[in-house]
């Protein structure tokens, strides 16, 4: 008989493990995938196209609910390129405050995935323990900025809330506590056997691959490839010392890894932040209009998301374009897919963690 | 190779209290600053419309001629705009959310 019969079988957008609504058509011989084709689409809001509607000031409220899990680091890009196009020099501590509201942010956001990763594994009680701990941040962030997922908290010419000196150093305070925490949580992740039998050698991207794939975030660090949009230094990265967090081998135990230790990371760059901020305002007052174009660049939870906004001297903005990580993630997802087998579909579709109504907007 | 690495954890969550807050038997605590729902004094305001041109979501109504001010609590986003907009500091965002409600009920509130 000539090859083997093939088998297509959807996946999604509704899916009881994967809680993101994409598409794809799995084509299986026996239970092996040789090939995933997807399709986007499902959940398209016409965000960037609401941009002609809101002026550039209210605009930030729309950007924030692009996504609903790193909401501060979207809004938080979006006012750092017109910023940039009006050429604003915002206060100091703003960018500190902004630092921390995006590692706060980027704690949730990787404890979330941890959850769901359990999840999907079948591993119900690690799932528990790690949303339990995600809701120590929840309630950081819904003292500081008073929002427990949006946060609203950015906006163009600054931030709108301050953190008092004292609630600062009680943050850090907890932050420490919770730090051994999660060393306890992330030790399940790490040692336990039924874990790594999961996660160990499965979906290996390797570092060619990555770079040749335009791979993001924890996907290309957990490959190798030092690419942290942190660096570059906006807001007051460019204040605190930190290294991008890397691991060699490239499967999924090396994507969940990256992100254990990012959390530490958060923590310390908080602590950090906390240490360096100066006093002083935290907003100026912008007036007039943005007039050229801007292209702005940020690390959110999930890898590098791109800002470009084209402003024409009026109040409404001509174009925001917004190039979402998990858009930059779905070409190494398909290159992992063939050859693994159908049940290990739903983890792998994780591991890149997608955040799909941010890739359609 | 380990086994059961979650035992201590587990064992642990026995002896202690729940995580979860047993609503609505027990109440929830807002912090102070949570962003909940938009309450006005009337007896401050008046009525310039303001908050209506900041509303990022056009949910506040301004009538000055019969000196009415209503919003439609379905729309507000509790993003504060308004309340940072008001010259008379008539506004203030409550740390209680808006009940859930089936209707799109516009609330309306007179000096
Ligand atoms: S801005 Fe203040 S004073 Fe003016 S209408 Fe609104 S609530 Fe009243
Ligand atoms: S809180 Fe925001 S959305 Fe709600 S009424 Fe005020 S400005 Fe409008």
């Amino acid at each position: 008989m000539e090859g083997k019969k093939r088998t297509i079988i959807p996946f999604g957008p509704q899916h009881p493990v994967l809680p993101e609504p994409i598409h794809l058509d799995l084509v299986l011989e026996d239970e092996k995938i040789v090939e995933a084709i997807p399709s986007i689409g499902f959940i398209h809001r016409g965000l960037e196209k609401l941009v002609e509607k809101k002026d550039f000031i209210e605009y930030v409220y729309v950007a924030e609910r692009i996504c609903g899990i790193c909401s501060f680091i979207h809004g938080m890009t979006y006012c750092i390129a017109v910023e940039e196009i009006m050429k604003l020099n915002i206060p100091q501590r703003a960018h500190f405050l902004r630092v921390i509201w995006s590692e706060l942010s980027r704690l949730h956001s990787h404890l979330l995935w941890l959850g769901l990763m359990a999840d999907a594994f079948g591993f119900e009680s690690l799932f528990m323990q790690s949303w339990r701990l995600r809701e120590r941040i929840l309630d950081i962030i819904e003292e500081t900025t008073g929002g427990r997922v949006i946060f609203g908290s950015s906006k163009v010419g600054g931030v709108r809330r301050d953190i008092s000196r004292e609630k600062m150093q009680e943050i850090v305070r907890r932050l420490k506590v919770f730090e051994k925490e999660i060393k306890e949580l992330s030790n399940v992740f790490i040692k336990d056997a039924s874990v790594q039998h999961r996660l160990c050698g499965v979906g290996v991207v390797s570092k060619e691959q990555a770079y040749a794939l335009g791979a993001v975030g924890p996907t290309a660090r957990g490959s190798g490839i030092a690419s942290d949009m942190r660096k570059l230094g906006y807001a007051a990265y460019k204040e605190i010392a930190f290294e991008p967090i890397i691991e060699s081998t490239g499967d999924s135990y090396a994507r969940c890894l990256v992100r254990i230790k990012e959390l530490f990371q958060s923590i310390d760059i908080i602590a950090q932040a906390a240490e360096k901020m100066v006093d002083g305002p935290i907003d100026i007052k912008v007036s007039g209009t943005p007039d050229g174009e801007f292209f702005a660049r940020s690390e959110q939870p999930r890898g590098e998301a791109v800002y470009y906004i084209k402003a024409n001297g009026t109040k409404f903005l001509d174009r925001v374009r917004v190039r979402t990580p998990t858009f930059a993630n779905i070409a190494p997802l398909l290159k992992i897919l063939p050859g693994a087998s159908l049940a290990d579909v739903p983890i792998l579709i994780l591991t890149i963690d997608p955040c799909i109504s941010c890739t359609e907007r | 190779m380990h086994f059961f690495v979650i035992l201590k954890t587990l064992v642990k969550n026995l002896f202690s209290k729940p995580a979860t807050v047993k609503f609505p038997f027990e109440p929830r605590e807002y912090p102070e600053g949570s962003r909940g729902q938009v309450v006005i004094d009337t007896s401050t305001c008046i009525f310039c419309g303001l908050c209506q041109r900041k509303c990022p979501t056009a949910a506040i109504t301004v009538v000055r001629a019969e000196k009415k001010w209503s919003i439609k609590r379905m729309q507000c986003i509790s993003c504060g705009a308004c309340v940072d907009a008001c010259p008379k500091n008539s506004l203030k965002l409550d740390t209680k959310y808006y009940t859930p409600d089936v209707t799109k009920k516009e609330d309306t509130y007179n000096a």
